[in-house]
């Protein structure tokens, strides 16, 4: 926010500079530097039965990442649907930095044009503009996330991850079953993929989000499936004795690493998808689980208590030396890389908590970056700058998302259930032309 | 968010000139990428947990349900991230380890779980060590490889659902099964 003040000072040639020292900006829920962006509910023409409020979806999305105040819809001054019709005098005196106007158009039956301009209030220029063409409803909230994407991008300069898709599991009980879901990273769109009376667990998307693949107990011992999301069909990789689980797809798709105790003790394999061979990757007699490729493939970090407790290790994925990652603390488990592979989210526990932590690679460094009491199962988001994480007790599981930057963590709109094991889809394609 | 009443002053001061837009619109393919899933959801097949073993609770013969009989006790409890059996179950564990050496047609399930504390692949893990350090007792004491089926179901299964120690006590088990 200071920033932002400081360049708004300088374009209107002001030296106020003590004044901006003595103010003091809160902004709940959002970050430093956050951007004033003013997102007009969308004009419409036509019957367009069923169709989302794109601007409201929009508007969510953008407050979520953390990095926009959006003008609630009481403060908007007016409604304009596009740039014609803007007067940017209003917005600048409302600080508004950027507009987001747009229109529904219908088409045809069923049929509609979604078009949106993204503006620059101070410069009274338009910074970017699609058009969308929507045949049904059913993708139409999509839209909304494209658009927000879009917005984001430009704005910030990194890609956004509206229109992406979560995974996680509602725990069961004895009397009411386990569900694999899918849903949007808002949390809309839940669909239930697999439902057992037994566990299920680590659920993780396919790099080319076809698939998911995820550990079930309904042969009764932990077993490694891959489930195909558009066929609906599904099969079991890894199915030998004693426990199958912790799946991790390398980043092209061609491999998964697995943890499998068939020698007695957990140890991390590598299963090339085509072949179903299982290649060893760690010796020991210790615990070796829930392995993570770093984004280049060369590298496995995961979870050994060799030490007596639960640490982070570093092994090349053709196999090597493994060397150790931790540090300080009695336990750090469930490593996961940043897209980057700079940094590994991990549970850190110490006495009665877990907190999701931060490693830097190179800098060694831990930073706490969650509150709760039992904090687990992080997972980046696709561009990094998000984790998603269980917040687990008494079987009342959350999923909540928290900035890579460590601020206020947010609970995800999914609600229903004791629900864990989150994790984040890659990147969709927006086809443009 | 005094940033709000703040703003408008200082902009006024400013006076900026407005430029024309400039903005051109692109056209967009429809939203759909072919990655929406017709998604068929699956159920698994069902198989009910434990139909053909003696939970803990269940009745058994006299020999296993006289409270004063060590073989009555078939759920052992561990410290926090342990894996180290507890002094008092040592002669329950060798009244096990010698019942399933006399009766060679016995066998059992050593069930392995864990607290919610801590992650839960890990947990799955520890699970395991729990029930295999069980087995290694029971053999200690006689019974033979083929008798003992290791499994490990974590933090899945607790015991008892809360979040505090009296619960979380509970949950970190090891619970010996006989099959019927």
């Amino acid at each position: 926010m200071q920033t932002y003040l400081s360049q708004l000072l300088f374009s209107a040639g002001l030296l106020l500079s003590p004044v901006v020292g003595a103010i003091n900006i809160e902004i709940a829920g959002g970050q430093e530097g956050a951007l004033p962006i003013a997102v007009i509910p969308f004009g419409f023409d036509g019957p367009g039965i069923g169709l989302p409020d794109f601007s409201a979806v929009i508007t969510a999305d953008l407050k979520r990442s953390g990095r926009f105040i959006p003008l609630d819809e009481k403060s908007l001054i007016s409604q304009p649907h596009a740039s014609a019709e803007v007067h940017f005098e209003d917005w600048r005196l409302l600080g508004v930095e950027n507009l987001v106007v747009g229109a529904v158009e219908a088409t045809g039956n069923d049929s509609y044009n979604v078009r949106f301009e993204l503006l620059d209030v101070f410069k009274g220029a338009g910074l970017s503009g699609f058009t969308f063409s929507l045949v049904n409803n059913k993708n139409a909230r999509r839209i909304g996330h494209q658009i927000a994407d879009i917005v984001y991008e430009r704005l910030t300069g990194q890609k956004g991850i509206f229109d992406t898709q979560i995974t996680y599991v509602i725990s069961g009980s004895s009397s009411t079953p386990y569900l694999l879901q899918i849903a949007d990273a808002d949390g809309y769109n839940q669909k239930t993929i697999l439902t057992s009376k037994e566990p299920i667990l680590s659920p993780t998307w396919s790099p080319d989000n076809n698939s998911i693949a995820y550990v079930s107990f309904e042969n009764r011992k932990p077993l490694v499936y891959i489930q195909n999301l558009t066929a609906g069909t599904r099969e079991a990789i890894a199915s030998y004795p004693g426990i199958n689980s912790a799946p991790a797809w390398s980043p092209d798709g061609t491999q998964m690493a697995v943890s499998l105790s068939k020698d007695g003790n957990p140890e991390i394999y590598i299963i090339d998808l085509a072949t179903k061979s299982a290649r060893r990757i760690t010796t020991n007699t210790a615990i070796d689980t829930e392995p993570t490729w770093s984004p280049d493939g060369k590298s496995i970090a995961f979870t050994s208590d060799r030490v007596g407790s639960p640490q982070l290790y570093l092994v090349p994925s053709s196999g090597g030396a493994e060397k150790s990652l931790t540090f300080e603390g009695k336990y750090n488990a469930h490593p996961r890389f940043s897209p980057d592979g700079r940094k590994i989210a991990f549970v850190r526990g110490d006495g009665n908590i877990n907190h999701i932590a931060i490693f830097d690679i190179a800098a060694k460094s831990v930073r706490e970056v969650t509150s709760g009491r039992l904090d687990e199962s992080p997972n980046f988001s696709p561009n990094g700058e998000l984790i998603i994480y269980a917040s687990e007790g008494g079987g009342k599981g959350a999923l909540q998302v928290v900035p890579a930057s460590g601020r206020t963590s947010q609970p995800l709109g999914v609600s229903g259930g004791n629900m864990r094991d989150p994790a984040w889809s890659a990147f969709k394609k927006i086809a443009t032309e | 968010m005094n940033i709000w009443i703040l703003l408008p002053l200082l902009v006024v001061l400013s006076g900026c000139t407005v430029e024309q837009i400039k903005s051109t619109l692109e056209n967009a393919k429809p939203a759909n990428d072919g990655t929406e899933f017709s998604n068929p959801g699956i159920t698994a097949a069902e198989q009910p947990l434990g139909a053909d073993v003696y939970r803990p609770t269940d009745k058994m013969t006299d020999e296993f349900d006289n409270s004063a009989s060590p073989l009555s006790k078939r759920v052992l409890y561990f410290d926090r991230d342990q894996t180290k059996i507890r002094p008092e179950y040592q002669a329950v564990l060798a009244a096990h380890g010698k019942y399933l050496s006399k009766h060679t047609n016995a066998l059992v399930i050593l069930e392995g779980h864990t607290d919610e504390q801590g992650s839960r692949e890990y947990n799955l893990a520890l699970g395991e060590k729990r029930s295999q350090t069980v087995r290694q007792f029971l053999q200690l004491n006689g019974a033979i490889t083929a008798q003992i089926e290791v499994v490990s179901y974590g933090e899945e299964r607790p015991a008892k659902v809360g979040q505090e120690e009296a619960s979380w006590q509970l949950n970190r088990r090891v619970e010996i099964l006989y099959r019927r």
